[in-house]
């Protein structure tokens, strides 16, 4: 190519040229295009803790959904030996043998070993450990959706319309918001208990006992609040941006507008927030149980199992040690999986 | 700023009122009356008694009155051992006042020690040591921590007798009853230090020499402090709820243990009684914390 004076206008039409395979894919974007939703799941899967607890959870949950089908015992019966009620299975340690059931393995029959032992009533510990898990998990997570679904409505409502109507609404969150919750709780379960045991008997609900049908009513009367409060927060930030203008200009109606816009922009927010419910509310349970005012027998959660294991807490140490690290594990997962999901989802820490 | 003041006043009044009504009416809900024991009283009796009591009045009228008596602080009599409640709340609060506030003043003393360090110390060992415990702590629930130092200290090494009323030992309940706030505030302080640290103000007071000790009193804690003053409220109804198990499970005649005992005793008047002493108190130390707060950050506005 002759040399070419800087100044010159001439036109250089190699620059015309059109682009080759190789030129055209570098305008390709690398990365594919990723919503809000997955970068945070991207996110939350490189912390060690999160996974970890998410792991721990889902064991948790196929421990508590298959140990009935493959463990021979039941929660609330005697232990039987090929059809005999075992009488001499009372407070064995894990993996004892009571006579009978030494006798029939003597006799070549096979023994499902009581990996946590037997209690004083001679049923398998383990069993009543898993049937304590599923009611204390079960509750946590009735009570939390319970208040989601509440303080979700309540909430959004209450921060949607604003006005009088926010004003008289929140008004009411407040008076909800400074009763000391807990003594609420154990007052209204008291009357509950008392209020509720005729009616319900004979249905399947009486299984759980009028203390816990009493404890899920006061979740919903007492625990919404916090979360209304929180949703409200957000909407109110969220309505003011100019694609809920638009969607009004255009016509949307206002239940279009929460569902569409505002509920997917503040969904990870509640979504946190829920999580964190659940240990508080298996907290709660068991307390109530703890005094009394839980699940009733023979139905075991894990604070009334703590609690029956303090009395022979000198000779039976481990029956106080199976449930209360079954409870501190649960509550430790839900924790760290609730900061791991704030870490990634909140937008004021991204980099 | 009266404004607010009188404005979370009234709603504190109103929440006692509400707590009052809802205890009140609640207990009347429940079938069976007082007298309806096996021991059934004679006709006549119960007439009396219920006329002594005032249970023969509209329900309505029966609120009013017990509203008018606890106001002159007759808190009625207990159902089940006819002993006067505010006598007996008299006797057993300040055993509940001692543990509750021993606990808290260890549970803030420790918590801000531990979260400055934890915070100065920023990824350290110490740091993940500290916040390995805490969040330990925090999973797990009171009464098990209770019953395991109960085991251990008591039982099994010795070194702490068994509570008695004569010979108080509040060591292992006061800890017992510390642990979760404890563990929270340092989490708590941890993280408003490590934000205070990183606030141009302690860079300015850094590079003009001020020592360090300076620095991390007078400007950093300073400023971490005030969200652990609006943990102090809930901290407090946390420290006095959860003194219900703890009292039970140590045995401590406080007043925590007379409102479990009451409730598995289905002793309504004292029930009524301590729930409504109880919710006073939360109430209250809620509204000193409010006020504390804007007290000591001026820079929080009031609605």
């Amino acid at each position: 190519m002759p040399k070419r004076n800087p100044l010159s206008s001439q036109i250089d039409l190699s620059k015309f040229e059109k682009a080759t395979e190789e030129e055209k894919r570098q305008q390709d974007v690398m990365s594919e295009s990723t919503t809000f939703f997955k970068d945070g799941m991207r996110r939350l899967m490189k912390n060690p803790l999160a996974v970890g607890s998410i792991i721990f959870l889902i064991l948790i949950v196929l421990v508590i959904l298959f140990a009935p089908a493959v463990v021979p015992y039941s929660y609330s019966q005697i232990n039987t030996v090929n059809g005999v009620r075992d009488k001499g299975a009372k407070n064995m340690k894990p993996f004892e043998y009571s006579e009978l059931e030494q006798e029939y393995i003597a006799q070549g029959g096979k023994v499902f070993p009581h990996i946590m032992g037997t209690d004083e009533q001679c049923r398998d510990y383990f069993m009543r450990v898993v049937y304590g898990t599923r009611v204390s998990l079960a509750v946590g997570l009735v009570a939390s959706v319970m208040v989601l679904i509440i303080g979700l409505l309540y909430g959004s409502i209450s921060g949607y319309f604003g006005g009088k109507v926010d004003l008289i609404m929140m008004r009411i969150v407040d008076i909800i918001y400074s009763l000391p919750d807990l003594l609420m709780v154990i007052l209204l379960s008291v009357v509950l208990q008392a209020t509720l045991g005729a009616k319900i008997e004979g249905t399947s609900l009486a299984k759980l006992g009028p203390n816990i049908i009493a404890l899920f009513i006061v979740y919903a009367l007492l625990y919404w609040v916090g979360m209304a409060r929180l949703v409200r927060g957000q909407i109110l930030t969220i309505k003011n941006n100019d694609y809920v203008l638009a969607a009004q200009a255009t016509g949307a109606r206002s239940g279009r507008i929460i569902r569409k816009h505002i509920i997917p922009n503040c969904i990870s927010v509640i979504f946190i927030s829920t999580a964190l419910q659940v240990p508080s509310a298996i907290f709660t349970e068991s307390y109530l149980s703890f005094l009394g005012l839980g699940v009733s027998a023979p139905m075991p959660s894990l604070g009334s199992l703590a609690n029956s294991a303090r009395g022979g807490m000198v000779s039976y140490p481990y029956k106080l040690l199976f449930p209360a690290i079954v409870i501190i594990l649960i509550v430790l997962s839900f924790n760290l999986l609730g900061d791991g999901l704030r870490d990634a989802f909140d937008p004021k820490l991204k980099k | 700023m009266y404004r607010y003041v009188i404005k979370r006043v009234l709603l504190a009044i109103l929440t006692v009122f509400i707590v009052a009504a809802v205890t009140f009416f609640g207990m009347h809900i429940i079938p069976g009356g007082p007298f309806n024991s096996e021991k059934a009283p004679s006709a006549e009796v119960k007439a009396v008694l219920e006329a002594r009591h005032h249970l023969d009045k509209p329900v309505v009228e029966q609120f009013l009155i017990y509203l008018g008596n606890f106001l002159h602080g007759d808190l009625d009599v207990s159902l089940k051992t006819g002993r006067s409640i505010s006598t007996v709340i008299g006797e057993s609060f300040p055993i509940s006042a001692k543990l509750g506030g021993s606990a808290v003043l260890l549970a803030t003393v420790v918590g801000l020690v531990l979260g400055s360090i934890a915070a100065l110390k920023r990824n350290s060992i110490i740091d993940r040591i500290i916040i390995f415990l805490t969040t330990l702590a925090t999973a797990a629930p009171s009464f098990v921590f209770a019953t395991i130092l109960l085991y251990v200290f008591c039982i099994k090494l010795g070194w702490v007798p068994v509570w008695s009323p004569d010979d108080p030992h509040y060591v292992l309940p006061v800890l017992a009853l510390a642990m979760y706030p404890m563990a929270y505030i340092t989490r708590l302080t941890k993280t408003s230090m490590l934000d205070a640290l990183g606030q141009d103000y302690v860079r300015t007071a850094n590079a003009k020499g001020v020592s360090s000790a300076k620095v991390i009193f007078k400007h950093a804690l300073r400023n971490a402090v005030i969200p652990v003053i609006t943990y102090v409220g809930p901290m407090t109804a946390y420290t006095l709820t959860g003194s219900l198990v703890i009292e039970h499970i140590f045995t401590i005649g406080g007043l925590g243990d007379k409102f479990v005992s009451s409730i598995t005793n289905r002793d309504y008047t004292m029930i009524m009684g301590t729930t409504i002493f109880l919710a006073i108190i939360m109430v209250t130390m809620n509204l000193i914390t409010d006020l504390i707060y804007k007290v000591v950050d001026p820079r929080i506005k009031l609605d």
